[in-house]
């Protein structure tokens, strides 16, 4: 369980492994935060590995959302698999982040 | 056959996942649907016990929360207990409102009560009763047998 981060052209990918919850939550919201300061401004958060995220979960990328944007960066979301589509659905959360569904289609996107 | 089980957890976050996982799978014994256990229940579970620790609780160490289950075929009926003071769940924001949209908190009530068949709260607001029923098939439904 963790965050594998790669780069992908000038895209920062970090791939969710295991689960997004109240106990690693931070440990995301710091990863990012550091390419942020780094200069990385596109993010690409994939979830192809992702069993569950919880409302921290949830909350950490709306936090993250707004960060980036407010240093003119883009995040994307990729991969969500329907349990996981669901949760975005129910809380309304798809209409505020950019969903793909694959990977390359999120990098194309930007 | 249903089961009753009591379970007093740590006040630590890193208990929840344990906890969720051998309910789940004593719910899967029990003959649940296995579907609604993956995404309805542990989703819920996991809510209330981290609401209990976090918000309940406030992080105490020294305190503990409490999980009562009853499973069965038919329906899982989980109960949830903090030591805290409790708190007026009415007065939960709906965060899929625009304006709480771009909020990073405020979604756990929310994800329960839409998750859950029944959720009902004790007056003091310290203890969540959550529900989920087995959802019938359309034979069933159109026989009227389970």
């Amino acid at each position: 369980m963790g965050f594998d981060v790669t780069q992908q052209g000038d895209v920062t990918v970090i791939n969710v492994e295991g689960q997004l919850i109240v106990g690693n939550r931070q440990e995301l919201k710091q990863k990012v935060l550091e390419e942020l300061e780094n200069g990385a401004r596109k993010f690409l958060i994939d979830f192809a590995n992702t069993g569950y995220i919880d409302s921290s979960g949830l909350g950490v990328l709306v936090s993250l959302s707004k960060k980036i944007r407010e240093q003119d960066g883009e995040l994307r979301l990729a991969n969500l698999n329907d349990d996981l589509r669901t949760l975005f659905e129910l809380t309304k959360l798809d209409t505020l982040f950019h969903i793909s569904d694959g990977r390359d289609e999120a990098l194309a996107s930007f | 056959m249903p089961s009753d089980y009591t379970l007093e957890l740590p006040n630590d976050l890193r208990a929840i996942e344990a906890a969720v996982s051998y309910l789940v799978e004593r719910s899967i014994d029990a003959g649940f649907d296995a579907d609604r256990l993956r995404l309805n229940f542990r989703v819920s579970l996991a809510e209330a016990l981290a609401n209990a620790m976090l918000y309940g609780n406030r992080r105490d160490p020294a305190k503990r929360v409490r999980v009562e289950a009853h499973l069965s075929r038919e329906e899982i009926v989980v109960r949830v207990t903090d030591q805290g003071r409790g708190f007026d769940p009415s007065a939960v924001p709906d965060p899929t409102l625009p304006a709480n949209l771009s909020r990073p908190g405020g979604r756990g009530i929310f994800l329960i009560r839409n998750l859950m068949d029944v959720v009902e709260f004790n007056p003091q607001g310290n203890s969540i009763t959550m529900v989920l029923r087995r959802r019938r098939t359309g034979r069933e439904r159109r026989t009227g047998g389970r």
